[in-house]
């Protein structure tokens, strides 16, 4: 049997490319200098992803950074997805970065725009936005296959050096909630034409509007040239719906949901129940590859999920 | 034009403190037509100051304070006090303290932004003066001032009805309008194609910019 070539070797990238259905989750680094959170956090969903990403400064709020937060995931045995945003870095220091994450081990990136900082807790502060999130991707898929940097230098140390570029699985995102509708397969088409392997979406609640998001996505085939993993996020509470509605851009939550979780006992067991319904729905669609749990604050929730699911026993 | 806004009174009173013969310089361009430092605005900041005990106050405007053409007519009267209060865009003080190089020259705008008079007392920012406009690819719409995040491949998950995340209610996603115009002209095409990272060094980034031309130097 000859052995797959792959693009950087990472699980997430085998795990995709034997077709698996590919189960990820979301570790935001803690606001302060605690190590003893990123470990606890890793021991909670280290069993049952394949991998998870590191949210970079998210939600424009200052917080451990990326890099430093996936090499400790790492060490800790779990496999990190490296977001990386625009926001607060020019094409030199996204460059440099990339360079310094593959040499400490990180194998996937996810290329975003990022939140804009009036959202998080520095709003006076400048934003970079010299690239955006289409242009990383291409950035980082031509440092890995032209082996270029953005300038068209190789990547090489010196004249008679060898070249020795990061060689990274490349994850966006995208969503499918937002608006224009017509346009966002446009942009997924895009992020496929400047190298993106991989896709989490943002979170789905209306399944509808995923399903026909899909149907376009397959009418063009994309589905076929990079991996599709749609995002769940578990609701807790008819307060936290409510919010995920009226206050989180570009995500709409049926009322059929907030109303099943307004009339339950425990409205934790069925938000959860709902995750579980929706993960075994998502399942069933064709084209989606695997799926991306963002339980924000709510990571001890993930392997009860994932087991209901039946993704992993 | 360059849309400005008056500084709140107690900050340009700051600036004045131990000066005690003032003129007040109106420019007669962009911040007259934007109602924020013509000649109207001059005798309302004028009789303002006079009111709290800033007895020798000045008034003056002039065509256009980022022209050394048009400050003939005010020299000896700039000559005569001992501090200018340039109610110009923040070119015009500038200029204003190179004409005068020993006079301190304060300013009572905010220099605000490149815009457009949407209505009565309604300007909004259009052009950031990339230095390199590609207004002929987007249909008319400038993705790097209309899109809070600049972005030349939007637009991003933040649009929802039109509307951009940064606030929604004032701010109208760029992009859409991007979308929008493209699809009234048939040219959505456009929006296939990846468009590359920008060449900032056309704009303040190569810092500040100078344009020199032969064709006209000399007239």
């Amino acid at each position: 049997m000859v052995e797959h070539e792959y693009k950087s070797g990472s699980n997430l990238e085998k795990v995709l490319c034997r077709d698996g259905f590919a189960v990820t989750a979301e570790l935001g680094p803690p606001k302060s200098a605690d190590f003893d959170l990123i470990k606890k956090k890793v021991e909670m969903l280290k069993d049952w992803v394949d991998a998870v990403n590191i949210t970079d400064n998210q939600t424009a709020i200052v917080r451990v950074s990326s890099i430093a937060a996936g090499k400790l995931v790492l060490d800790l045995g779990l496999e990190p997805i490296v977001q990386m945003t625009c926001r607060d870095r020019n094409r030199l220091s996204i460059q440099s970065d990339i360079l310094g994450a593959y040499l400490l081990g990180v194998r996937n990136i996810l290329c975003l725009t990022g939140d804009h900082q009036s959202c998080g807790n520095h709003p006076t502060a400048k934003h970079v936005f010299d690239i955006d999130s289409i242009q990383l991707i291409q950035i980082v898929k031509n440092m890995r296959d032209e082996k270029v940097f953005a300038c068209g230098e190789e990547i090489k140390d010196s004249k008679k050096a060898k070249v020795k570029e990061p060689r990274m699985f490349i994850g966006g995102a995208a969503n499918p909630f937002a608006d224009p509708f017509e346009f966002r397969v446009v942009r997924l088409k895009r992020k496929v034409n400047a190298g993106v392997d991989f896709i989490q979406t943002q979170c789905v609640y209306d399944m509808d509007r995923f399903g026909k998001w899909m149907e376009q996505v397959r009418d063009n085939g994309l589905h076929k040239k990079c991996r599709i993993l749609a995002g769940v996020t578990p609701l807790k509470s008819v307060g936290m719906a409510k919010y995920m509605r009226d206050q989180v851009a570009g995500v709409t939550v049926p009322d059929y949901y907030i109303n099943r979780i307004a009339k339950a006992d425990d409205p934790k067991a069925e938000g959860g129940k709902i995750c579980v319904e929706q993960i075994q729905q998502l399942r069933q669609i064709e084209g989606v590859a695997g799926v991306h749990i963002m339980a924000i604050g709510w990571e001890e929730k993930v392997p009860e999920i994932v087991q209901r699911a039946g993704l992993r026993n | 034009m360059i849309v400005a806004e008056q500084k709140p009174i107690e900050e340009i009173k700051s600036y004045l403190v131990g000066h005690e013969h003032i003129l007040v310089l109106g420019c007669g361009t962009c911040v007259t037509v934007c109602l924020a430092g013509g000649e109207r605005e001059v005798a309302t900041l004028a009789s303002l100051l006079r009111l709290s005990g800033n007895s020798k106050i000045e008034e003056s405007t002039i065509e256009r304070q980022c022209d050394a053409e048009f400050f003939d007519d005010i020299k000896d009267l700039a000559a005569s006090c001992d501090a200018i209060l340039s109610m110009a865009c923040g070119v015009g003080v500038q200029m204003t303290a190179k004409m005068f190089a020993d006079k301190p020259v304060y300013p009572a705008l905010n220099t605000m932004f490149c815009g457009t008079n949407d209505g009565a007392g309604q300007w909004s920012e259009n052009c950031l003066a990339c230095g390199d406009c590609k207004l002929g690819v987007f249909g008319g719409v400038c993705p790097v001032t209309r899109c809070s995040k600049s972005l030349l491949n939007g637009p991003c998950g933040g649009s929802v009805e039109g509307r951009c995340e940064v606030d929604p209610e004032n701010i109208e996603c760029g992009w859409q309008l991007i979308y929008d115009r493209l699809k009234t002209l048939g040219r959505l095409d456009v929006l296939a194609e990846n468009a590359p990272p920008r060449d900032w060094s056309r704009t303040h980034d190569g810092g500040p910019r100078r344009l020199s031309r032969e064709d006209v130097a000399g007239l």
